[in-house]
């Protein structure tokens, strides 16, 4: 017997579309593994949404150009609306992030929480903002809510420290968490290339921004930190907490002389001992488990019990930040009656 | 600090002990002892190397209460400066003062810039260099790390320090 769970995808850009996907393509293993039945019924967008009580078909709504092609689709319909008002067990909230108001994903948590419906999250906005009045609300309401893609795409950071390392005290972290400047610091190292040549590049190969400002800046690599931070070490903190120094000013000669010592530069975020979380670049030495590179991220736990635990994995990507979402959809699931 | 000496002993009962206890009495912490029993010095002695770490301002103490326990001491050598530290920085490194920078390092008494390597590609744009620093011991070192990241945050240059975790 199929347990049927209702989901609402909101924001379906690049990571709400990658789960449509992956919830279509991995829907016979999902069914035939864990005896769960994902029913996508809305699609929450900034101009309008698509609800469908029977169910939408994930992968012909990705297929869409644009969703107001779809049958269902209602312009003007918001989705903050739909979660308040759509019958749906799990909330994926995949609206971009915001780091000053948190919006809109912030608002659409909250409803989510207030009409019991569990969420899982990428979005880094709401989380850095006000972490402690989300986890607040969800348990006020009873409510599962779970965020492993925000830190560290594919990479298991999260759940793992809260469920195989659960017996260990987490003494600090240390990590690479943005593919963006790590790519950026290998090629100007192998290469020898100047930053802003480096830089443009990346933005032709999609690994960058156009505004790259938020990677390049340390910004994001803080803002994961602060997540970190208050959801592992019981923090309660927010961005203007974190010390940030990004990789701007960050020369090939740099790099040249840092490599014939046997280092390599890294952008690296760490928190130790509850001190001041901090991102600076960092040199890492040639065999250490940090120095990865291209767009790897990596993260190294350490803990009183198993010492030192590095995780690596890539950090963005649609299917790749799914694989973190369906994990906690599936772990929400098996706990809904 | 770090403190390595060749000592030569009476081919007695007794001799190790006389010649090891001074070190741990004066907090001393011995990191190796080889006695070279089959072999004898010129002066018919046995030759003992002894290495260990104790406070630099004891040593000279050591050394006298070893000679008047009739030890000799054939050779001494003090790595005083042992711990070491990478650093890169970038940034107008030779505008705001590289001597003044290196000065105030070495004038700390306990930590040194041992090592200096600089690329200025232009004038207008931003150098870089790769200091070494050493200091008598971890907590020195350290503290001489909190001095440059003073001094890189007054002239405005960024400071690259190495990752705090170890190669397993």
């Amino acid at each position: 017997m199929l347990k049927k769970v209702r989901i609402l995808i909101v924001g379906f850009g690049v990571i709400g579309r990658g789960v449509a996907r992956s919830i279509s393509e991995k829907r016979e293993f999902i069914n035939g593994k864990y005896g769960i039945d994902f029913e996508l019924v809305g699609i929450g967008e900034r101009e309008g949404s698509i609800v469908c009580e029977k169910g939408i078909d994930p992968m012909e709504a990705c297929m869409l150009k644009s969703l107001n092609e779809h049958p269902h689709w209602k312009e003007g319909a918001k989705a903050i609306d739909i979660i308040k008002g759509v019958d749906a067990d799990i909330v994926i909230e995949a609206t971009p992030t915001n780091i000053d108001t948190g919006e809109p994903g912030m608002s659409h948590m909250m409803a989510a929480f207030e009409t019991k419906k569990h969420v899982v999250t990428s979005n880094k906005g709401p989380l850095t903002v006000a972490y402690t009045r989300l986890k607040k609300a969800a348990e006020e309401n009873d409510i599962k809510f779970m965020f492993e893609a925000s830190v560290g795409g594919a990479m298991p950071v999260l759940n793992m420290v809260r469920g195989t390392l659960q017996a260990n005290e987490i003494l600090g972290i240390e990590g690479i968490l943005n593919g963006t400047c790590n790519y950026i610091l290998t090629r100007m190292m192998t290469e020898g290339l100047p930053y802003e040549h480096v830089l443009s590049e990346a933005q032709e190969l999609g690994i960058a921004e156009s505004d790259p400002t938020y990677d390049v800046e340390g910004i994001d690599t803080a803002c994961k930190l602060v997540i970190l931070a208050n959801s592992i070490f019981d923090m309660d903190i927010s961005y203007k907490d974190v010390s940030v120094t990004g990789i701007t000013n960050i020369t090939s000669e740099a790099l040249k002389l840092a490599y014939d010592d046997g280092y390599v530069i890294k952008l690296v975020g760490e928190i130790q001992n509850n001190n001041k979380p901090a991102v600076a670049p960092h040199l890492v030495p040639k065999d250490h488990p940090l120095a990865v590179g291209g767009t790897l991220n990596i993260i190294s736990i350490r803990t009183d019990l198993a010492g030192e635990i590095t995780v690596t994995g890539k950090g963005a990507g649609a299917v790749e930040t799914s694989s973190s979402i369906l994990s906690d959809l599936i772990s929400i699931a098996n706990e809904i009656p | 600090m770090r403190v390595t000496m060749d000592l030569e002993l009476k081919d007695i009962p007794g001799q190790l002990v006389l010649a090891l206890r001074p070190i741990s009495e004066l907090g001393g912490n011995i990191v190796s002892v080889t006695h070279h029993r089959e072999k004898k010095t010129p002066r018919g002695l046995i030759p003992v190397q002894i290495a260990f770490e104790i406070d630099e301002a004891r040593v000279d103490t050591l050394v006298s209460r070893l000679k008047d326990d009739g030890v000799v001491i054939a050779q001494i050598g003090r790595d005083r400066l042992r711990e070491r530290a990478v650093v890169i920085l970038v940034g107008h490194i030779v505008h705001s003062d590289i001597r003044d920078t290196i000065d105030q390092i070495d004038g700390t008494g306990y930590a040194e810039v041992n090592d200096l390597a600089m690329a200025m590609p232009g004038i207008e744009q931003y150098s870089s260099a790769r200091l070494i620093i050493s200091a008598i011991g971890k907590k020195e070192l350290s503290n001489a790390m909190e001095l440059l990241r003073n001094i890189a945050h007054e002239k405005g240059l960024l400071l690259i320090e190495r990752v705090k975790t170890e190669v397993s």
